[in-house]
């Protein structure tokens, strides 16, 4: 489980918009009514050049497998890094980088 | 009825001499319905056209000479029927009077109230039916074209039986712990619980004759059509050999490699598979476009009560090509509209009322297993404009415990073969 998953092509044109793809394989178990153990994330924060792009803040009410879609212009070559964060500190991390071209 | 006007209306249908001398045919009926497409909308629009309105001259256009049925082509896979059970003969029809000709439609001229046939020929008519079903997007998913679906079929139009016989064969053919794969759409599309019954039926098969065989269920939506009974019935008729990947987790299928047999997801995961049925994203019929029918979401905007098409007057648009949610796309559906819209189109014709407060019946019925069936029902009303689900009405059968629900699954099962055997007595009788 937990396989983070990223869309975004390699390359863009200078000033392009680019749409950000993101899965990540997570059960989001709240343990609010069930008696599985709490499995949450808490929270995924992307970057864009060491820039912060995107983050959002899971609680109880997020789906099992979050997918999100996002967009970012690309006006020079960027470096992206992805980060999900467990509730109990473990991270997954993706990076990837967009080339003018 | 009416022997000597019925012969004449077959002779109108054979010459265009005749079709073009519409005073002749003003003298010896009401009016002209053409009925484009002979499937459930439209062999249900001309049956009943005949049976109310006698004093009509109806024609039928059908490419087809026989008609397929998309229900119970499941039941093919699962070895529970052939072809020829779920194929229909045009002759109960041509016995009512209804002019039927073998031919595609390819134009319609709404102003001038003319239908143009692939041989040339120039059907009038003062009112027009049009039931073309669906097309797919090509596009949609790369390297799905028409030649990769005799490798992976489709098998989501009946046609002329090859596609769903395709997939049959190759089932039977695939060695033993082989994984057929299927690709389901999003919404809309054509048979919203057509793709699970598929997966119970292709289980159904292969757990007597492929019982270490897989089924790799790749879906583009994350929930579907009584998910619930689906799902019950999978884990306790076939155990682990279904899994169900849904589009949040990477199910969605965006490419395919059909000389190798291989299904790309929409994050890159490659699945090979030894059998592979993909079901492409769907829009209403190529005619309908052609015809300038559709609006910028594929699909025919109509009148929710008389499916009169939003933009060509005396042109009625039935089936699934239509837009009339929240009723499914079904052939139940088509049947329970086509009524509608045969005594809307005809009223003015007629001198009979227009239906003011119709109701909309819709019934699926899956089969998931031997004596283990389960059902989804609807009743529909306009309002405003807008067709609603009408409260407290319809449902889906219960959930439980196969040992506290054998015998309801069991008469289910019944109760869906006579809805077949009713629905096409309706359409073709």
């Amino acid at each position: 489980m937990s396989t983070p998953r990223v869309l975004i092509p390699d390359t863009a044109a200078a000033g392009e918009v680019i749409q950000i793809r993101t899965l990540i394989d997570h059960p989001m178990i709240t343990a609010v009514s069930s008696d599985l153990p709490r499995d949450m994330l808490d929270r995924f924060e992307v970057t864009m050049n060491g820039e912060p792009l995107f983050a959002y803040d899971f609680y109880n009410g997020s789906a099992e497998n979050p997918t999100f879609t996002f967009f970012a212009r690309i006006d020079a070559a960027a470096d992206f890094v992805f980060v999900w964060t467990h509730e109990d500190g473990e991270t997954f991390t993706v990076e990837r980088s967009v080339a003018i071209g | 009825m009416n022997i000597s006007r019925r012969s004449f209306a077959a002779l109108a249908g054979a010459t265009s001499l005749t079709l073009a001398t519409p005073a002749l045919l003003r003298a010896q009926s009401a009016g002209r319905l053409v009925v484009i497409g002979g499937g459930f909308g439209g062999a249900s629009a001309a049956r009943y056209a005949r049976m109310a309105f006698p004093d009509v001259d109806v024609t039928l256009v059908e490419p087809q000479t026989s008609f397929v049925t998309c229900p119970y082509g499941n039941l093919i896979l699962g070895g529970k029927r052939v072809l020829s059970d779920i194929t229909h003969s045009y002759d109960g029809l041509r016995a009512r009077g209804v002019n039927v000709i073998h031919d595609r439609a390819q134009d319609i001229d709404a102003d001038g109230h003319r239908v143009t046939l692939a041989n040339g020929e120039e059907l009038e008519y003062d009112k027009l039916i049009v039931s073309p079903g669906i097309g797919f997007r090509w596009d949609a998913i790369e390297g799905y074209d028409e030649a990769a679906a005799e490798v992976f079929p489709h098998a989501w139009t009946g046609g002329d039986g090859s596609q769903i016989s395709n997939l049959r064969q190759q089932l039977e053919e695939m060695p033993q712990g082989g994984v057929v794969g299927l690709s389901i759409p999003g919404n809309p599309f054509r048979c919203p619980p057509g793709p699970y019954e598929r997966i119970s039926m292709i289980a159904h098969y292969l757990k007597q004759a492929n019982p270490t065989a897989k089924i790799m269920a790749f879906d583009s939506k994350d929930a579907f059509s009584k998910q619930g009974l689906f799902q019950d019935a999978w884990e306790e008729l076939y155990g682990d050999m279904i899994e169900w990947v849904p589009g949040n987790a990477d199910g969605k299928i965006v490419r395919v490699d059909a000389e190798n047999k291989v299904f790309f997801s929409e994050f890159g995961e490659e699945h090979r598979v030894d059998v592979g049925n993909v079901i492409p994203p769907q829009m209403a019929a190529s005619l309908a476009h052609d015809a300038g029918l559709v609006n910028d979401s594929g699909w025919v905007p109509v009148d929710q009560t008389t499916f009169e098409s939003a933009v060509a007057r005396d042109v009625h648009v039935i089936g699934d090509a239509n837009i009339a949610s929240p009723m499914p796309k079904s052939g139940y559906i088509a049947n329970s509209t086509a009524k509608t819209a045969v005594a809307a189109a005809l009223s003015d014709l007629t001198g009979s009322g227009a239906p003011s407060d119709p109701v909309y019946f819709n019934t699926c019925y899956s089969h998931a297993g031997e004596d283990y069936s389960f059902s989804v029902v609807g009743v529909f009303r306009p309002d405003g404009g807008e067709i609603v689900e009408t409260p407290d009405s319809g449902g889906t059968s219960a959930r439980g415990p196969l040992t506290e629900l054998a015998e309801t699954r069991r008469l289910e099962a019944g109760y869906a073969d006579a809805w077949y055997d009713s629905i096409t007595d309706d359409m073709f009788s």
